[in-house]
């Protein structure tokens, strides 16, 4: 019975708007379904489950075994989720005789090994209808992709047993499906799961835009806000880890920072390169970019720590030789960590200053200053804010620099996945290598698939189709005559396209159908915005 | 044109002419792989030569055939138009035509000039719904229009017909489309309105057909209470009643007051679902009856909380088998997903060919 309740979650999520809807749905079924099934349910939403035999090209040589691979492509290309075709064209019963549970399905996946897959995974198919097939398919290959994120699953939970949010978001870390600790807490009167001698990641407390807000500087103290990684970094039990913002741990990528770290304590900081290219010789650290080439790596090269060498510049201090301060105020942890820096290796750990502004006028001059000193902008904090987890209005704020903006040309339009995948609705779009009057090509120097309305998409979509010059499989090549106003945060070298630059955060701000073609900006407007 | 000839008299609900063998007709033509001279297709229909007339045209002409009254094959302007009855009474309601029309009942042979004949059978698609058969010089042509296998209490079933040519719709013609039975819906449908006593659930479905088939549905399921319908559904309802199609008792949502629809069915057009006109309804769950209702993320484009795969078109088992049971010597496909259904002829080593047809829903959600 059990995975079709699941199936049954799964689709509610899928048709549900709202978020209450969607909370009220998952805390039923987590209330109403018993362990371990719950559990396993529960890491399916959170993509908390990996089997490493299922990957997508399992599901699609599956289906190429028993379906023509021409009408397999097709049916893919226009519902846009391999899993949901291979529901839909799985050559079974439409009411199966012997379904299995949730926990017997999850079970069997992780029993599985590349040998037995093809086999072993057919045969469980058999045994679901189409929707089950789906949620099969979905939480065999991760991802469920059914419009909840981590933290809606984790807020159904503690509506589910009425425990507090934070404390779900500490304890979850360091467990493993099915989560059984977990449910013994919150579900079944059991203890805290808590452990204090591991290095566990806390969540991170974030901060809201500050759009047209005005604060006064008496309440609030001022930082750089920093274009690199925000990162955790634990010490606990003689080890250490480093987390990124989603709790992921990344102490692998950077060893340096690891090897760095002996005393007890949790920081919040950013993971930054040493160079010069944010706020100059002071500011000492090098661009997003080249922080980029040390992510997602597995192994790190010599040579990769010598020319890319990371630190962490230093914001708060959460907890230290097992006191937690995240109760006290601003004021109070920053004067704990000004006290604790100095005991860090100088090489791998500075302190983030704060930045000296007696009103927040002067500080609105100090941020426009920010674009010639490469830096993102500034961070707000009031000054008497605990550290707690997630964005809790007023307490602290990103004030990022304002965008750069160019007028480019629409040049290639891709399908999107998932909701959107009816609509063109990613964009290549390009500038001028010279003047366009005396014959210049267009290059691409962008893409983007955000910052219009659902008005403004439909319009595009539209266009895209009647504007198609060429057609190379899921992307269309139109006639280049849209001009795009594009927004980005700042440009950089880049081999990504031919143009030799790439954009960071690009966006499209305006539709510009009003505008010519040929006068939109050249390759050399963005070359002269690289430096700023 | 001034020769329209009448052949045989016949009416709605005649009895199907039987399949015709390919022996029993010009011995000359059989077995041989020659593409139809008389017949083309044009970027705005399809147009017989001989004839001088076209096949639901997007534009105006002098002479149209009309296979059934959805709007992207009925189109106003037509000096003439042939059609059955019913579809013409589709027609005048919403385009006020009357003049030159020309009906042609179910099974009734009209004689056009060039020595082309043509006669209307059912489609099975919505009420009035017509293949049209075309035969001249010694071959036939079958032009489905729109058309589906499954029982429908609101119009004639479709008649299989052997032709040398089968020109067929192709709107669902992938093979993830398998509509569920009609019964399963409902009984969703019904299901969820149990479970909301103080909600009410509002369906979109298209005006013409999809809605009168949805309440035949709901009675032949011995749902009795009122079904309550947007304005805009009101008038084709009316027709349909008129013409002999039992509905049941009807509201208009315009004479009630909310307390009224909690717990009660309403009916609205697609395009109304989201709009601010179903503010008046109490917490309305939001339902469509649709083909495409199939595939998730369609449902969720257009806000569905309930998806109902309620489908006035063959899926891709029905295309197929109907492709396989008249087993023309070559197969014409119109509008909509064609490249699957060409894949599927190749694969079954029959002769297909893709049209291409303008002015048909390119990814139109009304079906």
């Amino acid at each position: 019975m059990s995975m079709e309740r699941f199936a049954a979650l799964v689709d509610g999520l899928v048709y549900t708007r709202s978020r209450n809807g969607k909370l009220q749905l998952i805390a039923d079924y987590l209330r109403t379904t018993p362990d371990p099934d719950r559990g396993w349910a529960l890491a399916a939403l959170t993509d908390g489950l990996d089997f490493p035999a299922v990957k997508g090209s399992t599901i699609r040589n599956l289906l190429m075994a028993r379906v023509d691979p021409v009408l397999f492509t097709l049916s893919r290309d226009y519902v846009g989720d391999t899993a949901e075709t291979a529901s839909l064209l799985w050559p079974g019963p439409d009411s199966p005789a012997d379904p299995p549970g949730m926990t017997q399905a999850v079970e069997a996946l992780a029993q599985m090994t590349r040998l037995s897959v093809m086999g072993d995974l057919a045969a469980l198919l058999d045994r679901l209808d189409a929707a089950g097939r789906f949620a099969l398919l979905k939480l065999a290959t991760g991802g469920m992709r059914v419009g909840i994120s981590a933290r809606l699953a984790k807020a159904a939970f503690a509506q589910a047993f009425g425990v507090s949010i934070d404390d779900v978001e500490e304890y979850w870390h360091g467990q493993r499906p099915p989560y059984q600790p977990l449910f013994d807490w919150a579900a079944n009167g059991g203890p805290p799961p808590r452990d204090g001698d591991q290095p566990l990641f806390r969540p991170f407390m974030l901060a809201h835009p500050l759009d047209e807000t005005v604060v006064d500087m008496a309440d609030y103290a001022a930082e750089w806000k920093w274009d690199g990684i925000r990162v955790q970094i634990v010490h606990a039990g003689g080890e250490t880890r480093l987390y990124s913002r989603t709790g992921d741990d990344i102490s692998g990528s950077f060893p340096e920072i690891v090897a760095a770290m002996d005393l007890d304590a949790v920081l919040d900081g950013e993971l930054l390169v040493r160079g010069t290219h944010q706020g100059g010789a002071q500011g000492s650290a090098a661009s997003f970019n080249a922080l980029q080439q040390r992510l997602g790596r597995k192994t790190v090269s010599r040579a990769m720590l010598a020319d890319y060498p990371a630190f962490v510049r230093l914001y708060d201090l959460l907890i230290v030789d097992g006191e937690d301060l995240r109760l006290l105020s601003w004021e109070q942890r920053r004067t704990m960590l000004e006290a604790f820096v100095p005991r860090l290796d100088p090489q791998r750990f500075d302190l983030s200053p704060v930045i000296a502004a007696a009103s927040f006028e002067a500080l609105a001059a100090l941020r426009e200053r920010a674009r010639a000193d490469a830096i993102e902008g500034v961070m707000l904090k009031r000054r008497d804010s605990p550290y707690v987890a997630g964005r809790r209005t007023g307490l602290w704020y990103k004030w990022k620099r304002d965008p750069l903006l160019v007028d480019c040309v629409l040049m290639y339009a891709q399908r999107g996945s998932g909701k959107r995948s009816s609509f063109y609705s990613d964009f290549t779009f390009g500038c001028w290598a010279g003047d366009p009057d005396a014959g210049a090509d267009l290059l691409p120097v962008g893409k983007a698939y955000f910052g219009f309305t659902d008005e403004e998409l439909k319009w595009l979509d539209s266009h895209v189709r009647r504007h198609t010059v060429n057609r190379f499989g899921p992307v269309r090549e139109t006639d280049k005559s849209l001009v795009l106003e594009v927004a980005f945060d700042s440009v950089h070298e880049s081999k990504r396209h031919k143009s030799g630059l790439a954009m960071r955060f690009p966006r499209i701000n305006r539709i510009r159908a009003d505008k010519p073609a040929h006068e939109a900006d050249r390759i050399a407007t963005l070359r002269v915005m690289m430096k700023g | 044109m001034g020769n329209i000839g009448r052949m045989e008299p016949g009416g709605p609900g005649c009895p199907a002419p039987p399949m015709l063998e390919l022996s029993q007709r010009d011995p000359i033509l059989k077995g041989m792989a020659r593409t139809s001279f008389w017949m083309r297709a044009e970027a705005h229909g399809l147009y017989v030569a001989p004839a001088d007339c076209w096949i639901d045209p997007s534009r105006p002409v002098d002479t149209a055939l009309v296979t059934h009254g959805h709007a992207d094959h009925a189109r106003g302007g037509h000096a003439r138009t042939i059609a059955t009855p019913e579809t013409l009474a589709i027609m005048k309601l919403r385009y006020g035509v009357t003049d030159g029309a020309i009906p042609a009942g179910y099974g009734e042979s009209l004689r056009l000039p060039g020595d082309v004949q043509a006669t209307f059978l059912p489609a099975g698609h919505v009420l009035g719904s017509a293949q049209i058969l075309l035969e001249h010089a010694g071959e036939r042509v079958v032009v489905t229009g729109d058309y589906k296998r499954r029982p429908d209490p609101t119009c004639l079933p479709f008649v299989a017909t052997a032709c040398d040519i089968f020109v067929t719709e192709a709107t669902f013609a992938l093979p993830v489309f398998r509509h569920p039975p009609i019964e399963q819906e409902i009984a969703k449908l019904l299901t969820v309105r149990a479970l909301h006593p103080d909600r009410c659930v509002l369906v979109g479905a298209y005006a013409l057909g999809k809605a009168q088939r949805v309440i035949a549905e709901l009675r032949r399921a011995g749902y009795g209470e009122p079904i309550w319908l947007h304005g805009a559904l009101e008038r084709m309802c009316a027709l349909y009643e008129e013409l002999g199609v039992a509905l049941g008792p009807l509201r208009l949502v315009a004479d009630a007051g909310r307390a009224d629809l909690a717990g009660q069915i309403v009916l609205c057009p697609p395009g109304a679902l989201n709009d601010r006109w179903s503010r008046r309804l109490p917490d309305p769950i939001t339902a469509m009856a649709s083909g495409w209702m199939r595939v998730r993320q369609r449902a969720r484009q257009r806000n569905v909380e309930l998806p109902l795969i309620i489908s006035d078109h063959a899926d891709w088992d029905e295309l197929t088998a109907t492709i396989a049971e008249v087993a023309p010597r070559e197969t014409w496909i119109t509008h909509g997903r064609e490249d699957a259904l060409l894949r599927w002829c190749e694969l079954h080593q029959r002769q297909a060919r893709a049209l291409a047809l303008v002015g048909y829903e390119d990814e139109g959600e009304d079906d």
